[in-house]
Formats: C-alpha cells, structure tokens, sequence
C-alpha cells in the first residue's frame, strides 16, 4: 500500500529483487581479481620514487639480488622497448597518463614506479625491494608540489570558455553581487579493493586478471603497449571491490606485470600496496575557484563568472572544467567560464567519482547560498526563480528537468520549512544547529553497447555484455531488463559480464552504464521477441513453447542517438567512452535532485558532525529501485567524507603524500553517518535514450559539500570556503 | 619481511629468563616485547621497528591479566584487554574516564587485541616518524633530525616539544591513568618495581628516541589507581577530526572532587597536543578551592596552555585544547555522581 502512496505522489519505492550476486559477497565466494589462484605464481611488488623530481643515476641490486626467491627486477635500463610510449586517453590513447612505465631514468613525481621486483613469494619480493639502493642524482630546488609552489606552469585553457552575453558590463551594475573564493583539497578513491594485476601467458595468448572499470580498453591499450594484436588479450574481471573512476583506464602497472610474466614464462601476480594506490592510479586534484554573481533584487541572476584553476601534471593536460556545466545549471544572460591547468610535479590526476561536479558544484552551490543571505531570500527560492527548462548559454532544452520538484520533496521530508534562517539561532545544549541545502546535478551521459540475450525453453535466460559490476548493481539491472523485456522472474536470468569475449560495453563510467547497456540489452530482448514472432498481448514463453525451439539466442548493438554510424567501430577497439550532458547538437540532459543537511557544531570544540541529511533526486527511469537507493545513499555518504574528512596532504618538499594510509587519509566511519534518505522522484523522459534512464552513480555525491558547508554557516554565522571543512576553521583566534 | 626470531616463554619463569638475556651481558637493544601486537607489527610492517627477536609475552596474560576493585586501589592487569577494561562494571561505576578513554580510543577490533600495558606504550603518530623514507627523525635514527619541525605538522605536539622532537603522545587510557595518580607495576631482571605514571614516559628533550624511564628487559605488568573521592567524577573529552577510529586533536582527562560547586579536587590530563601524557598541575592549582563556573573553567584552561608552543600547522590545538578543558571540567561539575 506504501507503493501505492509513494506513486501517487509522484516518488519511486525501494523495491526490487535482492543484489545478483549478494549470496557470493557475503560468503567469499566472489573471485576478485587478486583472489584468482594460478599454479606457479611469481609475486611482484614495486618499489616508487621517493623523490618528487630528479634523475636515477644508478640501481645498486646486489642487496636486492640475493633475497631467496628473487626472480626478476625490471628497471628503466632492462625494459627497455618492451614497452611503447602510447598517447593517454585525451590524446587519443588509451591511457591514464602518458608516462612510460618504467620508461626512463627521469623521476616525473613522488610515488613514480622506478622498478618491480619479481621472487617465489611476496615476501621475498617486499623485502627486496626494500634492499633496492637508487642513487638520484640531486636537484637543488624543490619539486613544485602544489599551487603555491614555485616553479608551476599555469595554462589557460581557452577552448574551454563559455561566454554568453557581457558578463562585464552586466556584472558592474548589478544591484547585488557576490565575489567569492572556494578551495578543494587532493583526495584519493581508496576503493577496498588494492590495484591488482595478474597476467598469464600461454604461449601467444595473454590473460589479464584485474579490477577494471573498462576491460576493452585495458585489451585494446595493453596490446598497443606491448606491439601485439588485440586478440592475443583477454581480460576477465567478474566483480570489482569498488572503482570509483580509479579504475577505468590504463595504468603503468599492468604492461609491467605483462612483460615479467611473458619474460619468467610463469603468471606474476602484482597487488600494489594502499600507499602505491595513491600514486599508480588517479586522483582527484585540488581545485580554486572564484565566483562572481550578480543578481536582481528578487533574485534573478544577470551575471555568472566562474574561473577555475585545476591541478594537473607536467607531462599531461588534465582538466575537468566543470563549469562548461555549472554556468548552463541557472537562467543567466550574461555568462563568462575560464579554466587553468596548473602544472606541478605530480602524478597525472584522473576521474574520482562526479570528477568535475563534485569541486565545481561546491563551489557555485556554495555561492548561491552566499547570494541567498545577500538577498535575503530563501535558498529554494533563490533556485526556483533561476530555474530554467534551456541551457542559457546556447538555448538547448533540457530533455527534462525536474529540479524544482526535487527541492519540494526533499524540503518537505526534510521539515525545511520550520527553519530560521538565521544563523546561531538553533541550538540543542551545547551544540550549535544548522540547516543547508543545494542543487545536485550530473549531465546524463551514454555510450555506444552492445549485449547478447539467449532465451532457452526451461525458462532460463542469460544476458552477456562485456560491462562492469562495481558494486553499483550492474549484474542486478541487467537481470531486471530481461525479466522485464522478456516477462519472466529476475530469478530465472542469468547473467555474464567483465570479460573482453563477451559482446563489448561502454566504459563503466559518467554514469552512463545503465543507460547504454540496458537499450542494447532491450534491443537484444525485443530480436528475440521479434524472433518468436511474439503476438499482441502473448508471453514471451508461450510464444517459446509454440515455436518448438529450444533456444533463441540474439545479439544486438545501440549506438548514441545522433552520433555517426562508423562510432560503433570504438565499440569494438576499446574506445566506446559516454557521451551526452551538454555535449549534443540539439539539447542538454541532466539528472538533478536536491539535498538537505543538518549539522551539529560543538559551541565550546567546535567539532563538525552530519546529523540528518535527506535528498531527492530525479533521474528518469528508475529499472532497478533498490540498486539505485543504494547507489544515492552511498554516493551521499561519500559527499559526507569529501566535505569533512578526506584530503590527501603534500608535503611540499618531495611533493609526496604523507597520509597515504587508512588510518590518517579519513574516510567517515559509520559513528560519522547519520539517518540518510534518499527519495527517488518519478520522472519520465523520452528523450535522453531509448531507456529513458538518466543514470545515478554519481549525482548523490554533488550537492553534499556544499549543504554542509551551507548548513554549517546556519549553525555559526561563520563562511567556510575551502574544503575539507575542520575544527580549526570555526576556532577564533584569542 | 626482514627474518627475525620468535620466542615465546611458556612460563613466567621463562619469561624472567628472557627479560633477563634481553637485558643483559650480550645487550640485546634489538629485542622487542609482543602483547597485543597492534603497535609493534605497524610498526615493523612499515621498516620503523626491526627487532631480531620477539619475546611473546601471553605466558604472563594470566597472572598480570585481571581487574579487581580493592580498598585502596584499583588493579588494572597489563594484559587485560582495553575492551575487557572498558567493558568492566567496576571501571565503569568508580573510574568513568578510565572506561571512557578506553572506548574512546581505536577501533573494537584493536581494542579486542591491544593490552593496557602495550597501549600506554604506544608510539607517536608523526607521520615522519612512520616512514623511513624521511631520513630525518631523531627519535628513530638519534641525531638524524626533525623532518616534521619544517613539515605536515597539524597533529603534533604543542606542549614539551623540544628542538630535536615535536612529536605527540597519540593514546587516550594513559591521560586517565596520569589524573588520577596511577602507579605503574613494573617487572625486569632484577624483579619488580613501582613507578609513579607520571615517571613512566620521559620528555623529548635531547632524546626522543628515550621515551620512557622502563630500563632494558624491564615490562609492565599492572597500573594501581588508588581509590579515592574523585574518580566518581571523572570523564574523557575526546576532540576529534572524525565521531570513532581516530586520535585526538585534543583531549582532557578531568577529575573533580567538589563541594557543592567549590572545587576540593581537580585532576586534569591532556591529550593529543603534548609529546608526553601532560598533566596540567597548574590549572589544577588555580581551580583548588574555588567555586567552578565558566569563567574559572577558562581561566584554568589558559593556564594549562600558558607555555604552548604552536608548530607552523597547529595553532588551533591551543584553542582546542583550552576548549576540550572547558568542556570536560564543565561538564564534570555537571556529572550525576553515585559514589556507592
């Protein structure tokens, strides 16, 4: 009856069969990548740079050598060409960053690979590698370890502007405007699962075991990297223990741990240590902002400036310019984006879930709220009047935008109206109360897919595609659209997926994996329906029984509305990456939602803690309710940690980490997390894909930071404007 | 793994036997105690530690493993669990910040393996300290420097830092021991001895690799805190970056014994800003006699941090801590006391 309730107001329930492979979780029985057992295993571990910048002048291995069970140490100076120097994704490659492992004596950054040991035992290699002498050859200044080091290379992006309208002149009169500055820190995935990578050779034929975001490219990228044909490589990854964009495209370790399997004629197993993951896969970088509003006395905006300056490394050009999107989020006629690389000597950062969303949306949802205090006005006003159904920049409309409707249910789960907005006015005894929200976005992205259903006359099905299961429910939704399609129980679906000799998927990545797999998985259902000849208002399995055979078997591929017939030939070498968000010709997609914080502060310690949070999110269509709950409240938890805990610090003498652990990189516990709701809002598109699916991965962490830094200014009057927010930015100096 | 050698003594005589050839003739410095584990193998995990030899000590849990509430004190055995301690009815009705501090502290797994006499022993968290690839840290290598001093040093100490060693004291249980007058039962080569607590770690100074009075093969085998009016109004403020898992920013072990609202007694240990566990005598001096309001709180909460010297991260831990003292002392005043 609840469901009932829940539909006529226009919300979706949590509702859906139990997780696919819930059973193997809980018992162990999922083999993850470094859980696969291959007769004759060589162990490998890597030693890294401890210098930020330099020169190796020389390996002494004789320590090293004599380890009992030392099999191999590879270096610069014995890779040598085994390994090729490859363009990185942005370049067209395939690649998370342009270094060549292992590649030269030069040391680019702090945490670099400089050599793998290779022995019978793990041990045995962890010990000698530790026995490794490096002679650097010193460099007299410091390594430039940030924004305010010496020596950073700042590059303006200008392909990367948006302008529209005089942002200037409009700026200049405007009877209220905001100019405000907003930091992010370095933060680091620390998914549970390490970088694991084995390889076994048999005889011309490689397979690669490892937790992968995107199996094709890791097939695709490899055999460039080695000068051997794609289809010498097979990559098999059944389930990842968690990904988070750190996991979706090639990193240096993978060719080496190649090379020594192909080089001892034995598999080599490599699980890169917790402090090794924060260098040898990506990151998310720091961040600065400068925001710059102006609005009319009711709130209307008229300017929209948002500069940003993004971390990145000196051999490659990452940047997320998260603004292209934020500047397109409000009705504004005057609008002006800037984007700075900023080089340092660190490694090359990458995608950490929302990669963009997450520092530029605190930044700007930060502001509005600033703008809202300014005006006098109620936040969820602020929005609802500079709500908008086009694009203002180039006048697209959105295929749907339910934001407004978001802000109402998750206002009114929250009980947002009883609220004061004035600050310091809430207390509960010692602790100060406060209440913030914000916008939650995510520009709703596909790829092209392709999958493979084969329906047998017991009733059993079995879908493959060559797509991801993280932990996001990839396994439980594919089911679900073939119990759907098909009409028969999700328990009779069987499903295969994370290998490269399955029919190849979109990297799982920009929340675009439910959106592509699913319409090629619903392409595949209706061949066969087609197949059976399947009539009006008839069972796909009477129609089965009635066919005499006694099995169907389909293969279907989609490609992105509006993209070019030859894009499928991506799909099949590995380079079939989401599309959409503001991307297309003809009009934007996003899914939004809005969310809603309390937070406690100690009067007297002034310790900052989560204590209600309630968001609402509309994302189109919701196939699996109880795999997306779990994706939005996660991704809100996540929000939690990135405003209040987590920051990678750097020291910036070596430009290394020095909290690359567990017990001092925090990530909340569950002391930290508080009751969280997430509503799912019904919401019905027709136009963003043949699915209608938006897709949640990642929109539930958007809004989180800047609610809480939002709500913490409720609680004490006080304006924190860089992230992490900590004790000591609301301790008054005496 | 760098090879070791693994010694386990079946008995406490084998034990003695031990200490003893850890200590003498041969001097065996690299010769390391195991209880509970959960320092030492971080520690050797990450090349910080490498002993040749590991003399387990389980044979002693037996006789040095209990709690028992006497007439004068309370008996804390060294190798009971922190869990066990925490979780014990007697700590928790006579000695509330014992029992606090103890479950306030790790995680219930390290709680469940860490021993109270292992935990008082606990090594800094000094992020320098912990990695060996900083060739600078005196209190691993003497006379190799402070990588810290000019470093990442928003957790270290603000209080009895020296030149040579700025490093924090990183555990909670030992800043209730030290308010509330604990003597340490200790057992070495030459048999047993007691120790104030507050004799136990030794500050920085010119030799932060000497951190406490324990001489060579000498062990902790139990903490005396004597029963007295002020341990019913006791409790442990922890101030942290995160609600579990996490040491102090700042923290205050605080004692009162009142009249009323005239303080007769006052006990208070910081925490999480000092290189030792630091007793504030001269704020307790100041509170003696007083009546307790928010004012004198503040007041004695300045004086415990009068001779604070901030590194180039943590000024805020002055505020904090002066802040964690207000709160425990105030909150202490406020406490429902059963002295049954």
């Amino acid at each position: 009856m609840a469901e009932t309730r829940l539909q006529q107001h226009g919300l979706v329930s949590v509702h859906g069969a139990p997780r696919y492979e819930a059973r193997e979780k809980v018992t162990g029985a999922a083999s993850y990548a470094s859980d696969v057992r291959l007769a004759r295993t060589a162990h490998a571990y890597l030693l890294t740079s401890k210098i930020g910048r330099g020169v190796i002048q020389s390996f002494d291995l004789a320590s090293a050598t004599a380890v009992a069970g030392v099999l191999e140490i590879l270096t610069y100076e014995n890779v040598g060409d085994a390994i090729r120097q490859m363009p990185m994704l942005f370049e067209g490659g395939y690649l998370a960053d342009s270094f060549r492992p292992l590649g030269s004596a030069q040391v680019a950054y702090w945490g670099q690979p400089i050599a793998m040991v290779v022995a019978e035992t793990y041990e045995g290699a962890r010990e000698a590698a530790a026995r490794i002498v490096v002679a650097y050859q010193a460099r007299t200044e410091a390594p430039s370890a940030g924004f305010e080091s010496p020596g950073v290379n700042t590059l303006a992006l200008a392909p990367l502007n948006v302008d529209a309208g005089d942002f200037d002149a409009a700026y200049a009169k405007a009877p209220v405007t905001l100019d405000a500055h907003y930091s992010t820190p370095v933060q680091h995935h620390n998914a549970m699962e390490l970088y694991a990578t084995q390889c076994i050779w048999s005889g011309e034929q490689l397979t690669v075991y490892e937790p992968s975001q995107y199996v094709n490219n890791l097939k695709y990228g490899l055999a460039q990297q080695l000068g051997i044909d794609a289809e010498q490589i097979r990559v098999i990854n059944p389930y990842v223990g968690g990904a988070f964009g750190a996991k979706g495209f090639l990193t240096q370790r993978t060719a080496l741990v190649a090379v020594a399997a192909r080089r001892l004629g034995r598999p080599v197993k490599l699980v890169a240590t917790r402090e090794q993951g924060f260098s040898v896969s990506a990151y998310r970088a720091e961040t600065r902002h400068h925001l710059q509003l102006a609005a009319d006395r009711n709130g209307k905006l008229l300017a929209h400036r948002h500069e940003a300056w993004e971390l990145t490394s000196r051999a490659d050009t990452f940047a997320l310019a998260g603004n292209s999107l934020t500047l397109r989020l409000y009705a504004c006629p005057n609008i002006s984006g800037r984007v700075h690389a900023v080089q340092a000597d660190r490694s090359t950062p990458g995608f950490m879930r929302a990669p963009g969303e997450v520092p530029y949306g605190y930044a700007l949802e930060s502001a509005m709220d600033e703008l809202a205090y300014a005006l006098d006005m109620d936040p969820i006003e602020l929005r609802r009047v500079n709500d908008t159904q086009v694009d203002p920049v180039e006048g697209r409309p959105y295929t749907s935008r339910s934001l407004m409707r978001c802000f109402d249910e998750a206002a009114k789960a929250f009980g947002w109206h009883h609220r004061n907005p004035v600050p310091g006015t809430l207390r509960d005894g010692d602790w100060l109360i406060g209440q913030g929200c914000a916008t939650a976005y995510y520009p709703s992205h596909m790829g092209n897919a392709a999958a493979r259903v084969r329906l047998s006359a017991n009733g059993l099905a079995h879908v493959s595609s060559a797509s991801q299961e993280l932990g996001q429910g990839m396994y439980s939704m594919m089911a679900q659209v073939v119990a759907d399609e098909l009409g028969i129980p999700v328990q009779q679906v069987r499903v295969s997926l994370g290998d490269t000799d399955l029919p190849p998927a979109v990297v799982t990545g920009g929340s675009a994996a439910t959106a592509s797999v699913a319409p090629a998985i619903m392409a595949a259902c209706s061949a066969i329906r087609r197949r059976l000849e399947v009539a009006q208002g008839e069972q796909v399995m009477a129609a089965m029984q009635r066919s005499g055979l006694g099995a169907v078997e389909e293969f279907a591929e989609v490609r992105v509305p509006g993209t070019p017939a030859d894009s499928l030939k991506g799909l099949y070498r590995g380079m079939a990456l989401p599309t959409g968000g503001i991307q297309l010709p003809d009009r934007v997609q996003f899914a939004f939602g809005a969310q809603f914080v309390e937070v406690r502060v100690h009067a007297l310690t002034r310790e900052i803690r989560v204590s209600r949070a309630v968001g609402a999110f509309a994302a189109g269509r919701i196939i699996q309710p109880r795999m997306a709950h779990g994706q939005l409240v996660g991704g809100m938890v996540w929000g939690i940690g990135s405003a209040l805990h987590e920051h990678t610090e750097v020291d910036a003498r070596n430009a290394g980490y020095i909290n690359a652990n567990l017990a001092d990189y925090l990530l909340p516990v569950n002391a930290d997390i508080p009751d969280i709701q997430a509503i799912m809002v019904a919401e019905e598109d027709t136009k963003v894909n043949a699915a209608g699916v938006k897709g949640v991965g990642e929109i539930g962490v958007v809004g989180m930071a800047a609610a809480i830094a939002n709500a913490v200014f409720h609680a004490t009057g006080k304006r924190l404007r860089s992230l992490p927010l900590r004790i000591e930015d609301l301790t008054e100096e005496t | 793994m760098q090879p070791f050698q693994y010694v386990r003594p079946a008995s406490t005589l084998d034990v003695l036997a031990s200490l003893r050839s850890a200590a003498g003739g041969g001097q065996r410095p690299d010769t390391a105690f195991l209880a509970g584990g959960t320092t030492l193998m971080d520690l050797m995990k990450l090349g910080v530690m490498q002993p040749a030899r590991l003399i387990d000590l389980t044979a002693l849990a037996n006789d040095h493993g209990r709690i028992r509430l006497g007439s004068k004190h309370l008996l804390l055995g060294a190798f009971a669990k922190m869990a066990d301690a925490a979780a014990h009815p007697d700590v928790r009705k006579h000695y509330p910040v014992v029992a606090q501090s103890l479950s306030l502290a790790a995680s219930a797994q390290l709680r469940n393996m860490a021993s109270l006499g292992g935990n008082v022993l606990q090594r800094t968290r000094c992020a320098y300290f912990r990695d060996p690839s900083w060739a600078a840290c005196n209190k691993r290598t003497p006379g190799s420097g402070c990588a810290a001093a000019a470093g990442a040093n928003r957790q270290h100490a603000v209080l009895g830092t020296s030149e040579q060693c700025i490093a924090a004291y990183p555990g909670d249980f030992a800043q209730a021991l030290l308010a509330l007058d604990a003597s340490v039962s200790l057992l070495g080569p030459k048999g047993p001895r007691t120790l104030l607590f507050r004799e136990l770690h030794r500050l920085p100074q010119d030799t932060p690799h000497r951190e406490t009075r324990l001489q060579e093969g000498e062990i902790i085998t139990g903490f005396l805190l004597p029963v007295a009016p002020w341990t019913h109004r006791s409790l442990y403020v922890k101030i942290r970056d995160r609600q579990s898992y996490e040491f102090a920013v700042a923290s205050a072990a605080v004692a009162l014994d009142l009249d009323g609202l005239r303080v007769r007694q006052a006990r208070i240990a910081l925490g999480g800003v000092a290189s030792v566990p630091w007793r504030a005598d001269e704020a307790e001096d100041l509170l003696r006699g007083k009546i307790l309001d928010a004012g004198l709180a503040a007041q004695a909460a300045r004086l415990a941090f009068s001779k604070a010297v901030a590194q180039s991260h943590n000024a805020f831990k002055i505020r904090v801590g002066q802040a964690a003292v207000v709160r425990a002392l105030m909150q202490a005043a406020r406490m429902e006391v059963d002295h049954g």
